[in-house]
């Protein structure tokens, strides 16, 4: 009976995709993401598997974040991208303008014991577009071979240019700069969104920034940081943890990363507006927010699980073997002093700020 | 067959029409309406327009010192309220939020907290829910937002806003950047046509006066840079003149400077003065080799036996002859410059940025591509006075190619 | 005393125009033996100083070849290159001899109008483009990446024909007719054989500006749509290696092939020319 069914489905689909017109093409979904190390971890993490269990073909493509593409999909209605790996402020950007489907009610499976997900992501990160799956860090790196002497230790080291002379980069945004100015100038990190809410803490931002300013080198991709480490451009640098773990396990260079002060932020998955492949992106979302290719990401590259339940499971590097624990930005060693970024913050001031950013920089 | 004998012998205006009228056809749906949609954007954004209707209607009587009145937020509650149903409310905050900044989570919070109040008193009920409702900025952000015809763009892109009083008034000091960077870009491009001319008039003379065989060979040394790919010129620049790279390293080698002083040659503006100057020296060159050649030797040997020492003969006589070639390269090259966006992004870092680059970033990443085509009609409109000289002086004819 | 002077000028001016042509190949070059590194370094390694073997390889061209993104960004660049020049030239080739025929109205406005893409700012080009074309779903398909560079390219194309055109004596084609030939054969057999280098000049310029454009492609086309440029750029600004250095010696001698083709093309056109 069940065989019979199955078998009446068949001819039914089949009948179905000639009346639509389509070719027996196999079951795709075009997944965008940032490329290099980090799309490597999450073809190796989960995509694989997901293709495994699903049969869906996974496409995957590159970009470098950003709106202006998916906004150029969405607005001339000619959507061919489904899923998109992005950062927390465009997902809400890009939420707002309409160009994300809306995923917050979908059916996420719970953790391994039987959490349900609701409980077991951390707060908030389950979004009216898009769900959150990794923790990542912005911090201070070095290369150990550029210092003559004592090492740094402390944010307040980075901005110290008597003890640590020597050029140091940045990343040309005001993200991540401001909050980094006045922590380095003695500000409690739970005070840090709060001050800068005032035009006098916003100035003291600024004026902190001004100290190291002339030896600053500023970047804008995720692969320049460990580029200028180590090429001596720079002595210190603002990076993404991720590409410093990389450098570190897989290049072997020498650098460290000063974890006091660093701020935290999250990675999400979304499904774009209008997607040709809806059903498959919600499935894909489904599969890649579960507790194990979250972990199955963190054995590849240094970005935390974004569930309760995934922590503890990390384990070794897939292919080194080095010990993933202690390069997680939520282990407690390296937890001691950090900021979340507030996103609902930066969207509300991104664009005046940028403003203001780039006409400090330009003078 | 005979008619179209006597077409061909007494030919028509229709056979010269007919055969430009592809690619005339071609250039304007390519190239001038997409201009076009480019002025649009400019000057016309529907979005908010089309989401707040009825409360635009309603604002538009209001007197702006004071609250609007209660049915004016009634409107408005109910407009928010269909908005974040059809998903139209986060370009209404989005707009918004670009003349005032800070507002932006105003309209998704009350719009979805609205959908719970049974209160009949909207106006208490939604400043209940966020106190800035009670901002007139706010409502004088929305009015503003609400028109779909604005100068809006046009004046941020020049560091002016709407003021209050109606007029117009320069944004805050610490906001001001684009006049700025259309200075820069206007003394950048001067300066490498100087730094072109320097380098490159000698150059030309010099291949103007040697023998033809000479001359090809040593017009090859400039063709080959003017053949080869932009992008393969400033990659060597960026390798040449970085930290570590090979003009440091001559430089240490020869002592001219010491190992931990190296120059910072790149990533500032000498990188984009550098790989600029050399990118766009063949198109002095070409010019003025063109005019060179066509000056005849024997005026500079009259000059000489009329007594003229050389460098007399030269300012007095060769030069002014010159004068045309002069004046195309510098043009030519002080106009490819205020449009140049690659090399400045790759070896300007934040003091050698252009205008072009921030036009770049308003369609890539602020995604405020209004404010990108008003900066674009701004500098459109700019090259076109440049041309527009250039064809009083020299006359558009005179370029050449290769 | 005065020739003494005159002398010193003249090795002043002989040094200042060397050091000029230098720094107009100098750059060029000096990255061809860096290409063969065998560090990823940028600079050159002691052993290259001396000559080593070892110090040399071709370990940065073997990455291209083995390299996905620069093989599609190679094909991209020779797909989009040759379709946009076929498309300037057959419009470019068309609108030049309309506008040098003596009966063509406001030439002067319409070959304005046909140049006006070459001197327009591409920056200004991209954002428009980037509008349009993106409203009417061409934006991240080749087609849009085509369209664009065709209008690019035509000018060129347009310039080209015209300069050919200048010295072509018209009588040709009415002496032509009065033989009873058909436009079309006295076009084919008259008119054709004279401004063919213009023409083929003009596709190369066309396919040198499609080959070298990247401001468009960096704002309408996607990952499908990369070129040799745009992959050039991501090189650049995200992880830069010496694959980058080897790239651009290629892209060296591919200019110099294209320079020796463009002197072949004008030397034949003067000699079609002088035979006429």
């Amino acid at each position: 009976m069940r065989k019979n069914f199955q078998f009446r489905s068949l001819i039914g689909g089949s009948l179905l995709c000639i009346a639509a017109n389509c070719v027996w093409a196999e079951e795709t979904l075009t997944v965008v993401s940032f490329g290099g190390s980090y799309a490597k971890a999450c073809v190796d993490g989960y995509h694989k598997a997901f293709t495994e269990e699903t049969g869906i073909k996974i496409k995957l493509e590159d970009y470098n974040g950003g709106l202006a593409q998916i906004r150029a999909q969405v607005d001339a209605g000619s959507v061919h991208w489904d899923v998109v790996d992005t950062e927390s402020s465009p997902l809400l950007t890009g939420c707002d303008e309409g160009l994300f489907e809306y995923v917050g009610d979908l059916d996420l499976p719970p953790a391994p014991d039987g959490t349900p997900a609701s409980e077991d992501f951390f707060d908030g990160q389950i979004q009216d577009c898009g769900i959150g799956t990794l923790v990542f860090a912005t911090v201070i790196a070095y290369n150990p071979e550029n210092i003559d002497g004592e090492m740094p230790t402390t944010l307040q080291d980075f901005f110290d240019l008597e003890k640590f002379p020597g050029r140091r980069g940045m990343r040309r945004s005001p993200a991540s700069n401001l909050e980094f100015a006045l922590m380095g100038d003695g500000v409690p990190p739970d005070q840090v969104f709060e001050l800068l809410s005032t035009e006098e803490g916003m100035q003291r931002a600024f004026r902190k920034l001004d100290s190291i300013k002339e030896h600053v080198i500023w970047w804008e991709t995720g692969a320049q940081p460990p580029q200028m480490l180590a090429d001596g451009e720079v002595i210190m640098t603002t990076a993404w943890n991720g590409r410093i773990f990389n450098a570190q396990v897989i290049e072997e260079q020498p650098f460290k990363i000063i974890w006091d002060g660093h701020l935290r932020d999250v990675g999400a998955l979304t499904i774009v507006a209008g997607a040709p492949n809806l059903e498959n992106a919600k499935k894909f979302l489904k599969f890649a927010t579960s507790t194990r290719a979250m972990v199955g990401v963190a054995n590849h590259i240094s970005y935390a699980p974004l569930r309760h339940s995934g922590l503890p499971l990390v384990g070794k590097h897939a292919v080194t073997g080095e010990d993933m624990q202690p390069h997680m930005p939520t282990y407690p060693e390296n937890s001691k002093n950090f900021l979340w970024n507030d996103v609902e913050w930066w969207s509300e001031r991104e664009d005046e700020l940028t403003e203001r950013f780039n006409a400090w920089l330009s003078r | 067959m005979a008619s179209t004998r006597s077409q061909n012998q007494e030919p028509s205006r229709l056979v010269p029409i007919g055969l430009a009228l592809p690619l005339v056809a071609f250039v304007l749906v390519t190239f001038v309406i997409p201009l076009g949609t480019m002025v649009v954007q400019s000057a016309y954004d529907p979005q908010v327009a089309q989401a707040l209707p009825k409360t635009l209607d309603l604002l538009r009587d209001w007197n702006d010192s004071a609250l609007p009145s209660s049915d004016v937020f009634e409107t408005i509650a109910s407009e928010l309220i269909s908005s974040r149903e059809d998903r139209s409310i986060g370009k209404v905050a989005t707009r918004v939020n670009r003349i005032k900044s800070g507002s932006r989570s105003v309209f998704a919070k009350t719009a979805r907290r609205l959908e719970r109040v049974e209160d009949t008193d909207l106006k208490t009920a939604m400043i209940e829910i966020d106190d800035r409702w009670e901002d007139i900025e706010l409502w004088r952000a929305i009015r503003s937002a609400g028109q779909k015809f604005t100068a809006r763009h046009y004046l941020r892109s020049v560091d002016l806003e709407p003021a209050q009083d109606g007029g117009i008034q320069q944004v805050s000091e610490d906001q001001r950047i684009y006049n700025t960077l259309y200075f820069r870009t206007v003394y950048v491009s001067l300066a490498v046509t100087v730094l072109c001319f320097l380098i490159g008039y000698p150059i030309a003379y010099a291949i103007a006066s040697v023998s033809d065989s000479w001359a090809k060979i040593l017009l090859v040394i400039v063709l080959v840079p003017f053949w080869t790919s932009l992008l393969v010129r400033t990659t060597s620049w960026l390798v040449l003149l970085q930290n570590q790279g090979v003009v440091n390293d001559v430089l240490v080698w020869i002592g001219l400077v010491s190992d931990d002083s190296r120059l910072a040659l790149v990533h500032n503006m000498t990188g984009t003065l550098i790989a600029m100057t050399h990118v766009l020296l063949p198109f002095m060159i070409l010019p003025l080799y063109a005019v060179m050649r066509s000056i005849p030797p024997d005026y500079m040997r009259a000059a000489a036996s009329l007594g003229a020492n050389p460098i007399e003969g030269f300012v007095k006589v060769y030069f002014p002859q010159s004068l045309p070639g002069v004046s195309a390269g510098c043009l030519l090259v002080f106009i490819l410059s205020l449009g140049y966006y690659i090399t400045p992004a790759l070896v300007g870092g934040t003091k050698g940025q252009l205008i072009s680059n921030m036009i770049a970033y308003h369609i890539q990443t602020s995604l405020n591509w209004g404010l990108a085509a008003a900066i674009s009609v701004i500098l459109l409109i700019g090259v076109f006075v440049c041309y527009f000289i250039f064809d009083r002086w020299v006359g558009i004819d005179k370029l050449k190619l290769g | 005393m005065d020739y003494a002077i005159w002398k010193a000028a003249k090795i002043a001016f002989i040094v200042a125009v060397a050091l000029g042509f230098g720094f107009l190949i100098l750059p060029l070059i000096v990255i061809i033996p860096l290409s063969f590194n065998a560090e990823p370094y940028f600079t050159f390694t002691e052993g290259m100083l001396r000559f080593d073997g070892e110090a040399y390889s071709l370990r940065w061209y073997r990455s291209i070849i083995e390299n996905p993104e620069w093989r599609t960004a190679i094909g991209n660049s020779f797909l989009i290159g040759v379709c946009a020049t076929f498309i300037a030239t057959v419009l470019g080739t068309l609108a030049a001899l309309g506008l040098n025929h003596p009966m063509c109205p406001m030439r002067d406005a319409i070959s304005a109008l046909l140049i006006s893409p070459m001197v327009t700012p591409v920056i200004i080009v991209a954002v428009g483009v980037f509008f349009f074309y993106s409203s009417l779903g061409l934006g991240q398909t080749h087609l849009g990446l085509i369209l664009a560079h065709a209008m690019l390219g035509a000018p060129f194309v347009v310039i080209t024909v015209t300069a050919t055109l200048a010295g072509f004596d018209r009588t040709l084609l009415r002496a032509a007719a009065s033989l009873g030939a058909s436009p079309l054969t006295a076009f084919r057999r008259v008119q054709l054989p004279i401004i063919s280098p213009g023409v083929f000049t003009g596709a190369l310029f066309a396919f040198a500006a499609s080959f070298d454009e990247v401001v468009i492609v960096l704002f309408l086309g996607g990952v499908d749509q990369r070129t040799i440029p745009r992959q050039m750029w991501s090189g650049i600004r995200e992880e830069i290696s010496p694959t980058i250095l080897a790239i651009a010696t290629l892209l060296i001698v591919f200019a110099i092939l294209v320079l020796v083709a463009v002197e072949l093309l004008q030397r034949s056109s003067k000699a079609a020319q002088a035979q006429k």
